[in-house]
């Protein structure tokens, strides 16, 4: 994903500097995707190419503040009002795991899929953990969103299970 | 050592015989201790509510031994059974299973008054149970006049009063909206941080994350965890 939108968003909130907006990503996102300080430089430098923040005044220490242009709030209110793009799906590890090992020879797909069951729980217990020391909604929902996947990874892996035992059964008959 | 409040060990338990035996459970050994929610998982026909219904002296295994807070549930009888379900054992359903005429406060002392408690000691627990479950201000209302959450609260009130050490939950929040059902699970997790045993039985992943661990049945058999085990250890 492009920080593009969410830059542009924490702008339309209040004028910013760089290492702030780097700041205000990661906590109102509970830390979740950690943003290199270089993206932020370079995206700003290209929000200001393409018109839609200025750099303005420099605060007391220095600090170039940048704010949105009526273009910015525009883009931003864009943003807000339509629906993410389902883009072409990243690669998944175990999505591949569990093609290729429908064919391999001596594997015991069963034992992969608990395995994994196993990890993704670890990981979902995890989630709930931090959810239930959460005290920001942002955060809360943020961590919901990886709860929620975390989730139907696994609901995915008891239907593999499933299928994978529905054909072994008509195999033997 | 700690003894844990739930102990089965090597629990079989068939229906039928010969031919049609079904096995709902094979040599199953589980236990719950105070102070932690376990989750048991697997698809239907797994054993997971054969599992939670001998744990809560409703059935009897076939072979093996139901213990629950050092008493062996075969050996207790049918009275001994009934008088644990009413001191020792709470039970939470997917349909709340509320007594329609009884207001929450009457559903909630209804075990210790069975029990033969004195009614008002029995009314004082109860409102008690139902103040730590943040619905006091409902003790009047009849469960038609409640949301599902709340009468599911109630029916925890009824699971937990009276210091009974082990909560047994058949898919509690099946029947609630997901942020509904997580105020429940909140409340699970609460009263097995205060000391209580656990047991939860659900088919949702995100449910199951509450507790601090998770068992998988399938085919009446516990699933083989050891991996996961390590991971556990490794991490420590």
């Amino acid at each position: 994903m492009s920080v593009k939108h969410a830059l542009l968003a924490l702008l339309e909130q209040e004028p910013m500097y760089g290492y702030q907006l780097r700041v205000a990503f990661e906590e109102r996102t509970a830390g979740t995707w950690p943003l290199n300080i270089g993206q932020v430089y370079t995206t700003l430098s290209r929000l200001e190419r393409d018109g839609l923040v200025t750099a303005g005044e420099t605060d007391s220490d220095g600090h170039q503040l940048y704010r949105l242009t009526a273009a910015g709030r525009a883009e931003v209110t864009a943003w807000f009002g339509s629906a993410v793009p389902r883009t072409q799906p990243a690669r998944d590890e175990l999505a591949i795991k569990l093609a290729l090992g429908v064919s391999a020879r001596d594997l015991d797909l069963a034992d992969i899929i608990q395995r994994q069951r196993s990890a993704t729980m670890k990981a979902l217990q995890d989630y709930n953990r931090l959810k239930r020391k959460a005290t920001d909604l942002g955060h809360e929902l943020v961590l919901d969103s990886l709860i929620f996947a975390a989730e139907a990874e696994i609901r995915w892996l008891d239907h593999c299970e499933a299928q994978l035992r529905r054909t072994a059964d008509r195999a033997v008959r | 050592m700690n003894t844990p409040v739930l102990h089965l060990e090597g629990v079989s338990r068939i229906h039928g015989s010969g031919e049609l035996a079904v096995h709902a459970l094979r040599e199953v050994s589980f236990e719950a201790y105070a102070g932690e929610l376990v989750a048991v998982m697997g698809p239907s026909g797994s054993g997971k509510s054969t599992l939670l219904t001998l744990a809560g002296g409703l059935d009897e295994p076939t072979s093996g031994r139901v213990v629950v807070e050092g008493t062996d549930l075969t050996a207790a009888g049918a009275g001994g059974r009934a008088r644990l379900r009413r001191t020792a054992i709470g039970y939470v359903f997917q349909d709340f299973n509320l007594i329609p005429a009884l207001t929450a406060a009457e559903n909630v002392s209804l075990p210790l008054e069975l029990d033969g408690a004195p009614s008002r000691a029995a009314r004082a627990a109860a409102a008690t149970a139902l103040d730590e479950l943040g619905i006091g201000d409902l003790a009047d209302r009849f469960p038609d006049e409640m949301s599902g959450g709340q009468q599911q609260r109630v029916a925890i009130a009824r699971a937990i009063v009276g210091q009974r050490r082990l909560i047994l939950a058949d898919e509690p929040t099946g029947a609630l909206d997901s942020v509904t059902g997580e105020d429940i699970l909140r409340l699970l997790r609460a009263r097995c941080d205060a000391g209580a045993a656990g047991v939860l039985v659900t088919h949702e992943p995100r449910h199951a994350a509450w507790a601090d661990r998770v068992v998988y049945l399938r085919d009446g058999v516990v699933l083989d965890d050891e991996d996961a085990g390590e991971t556990v250890g490794a991490r420590r």
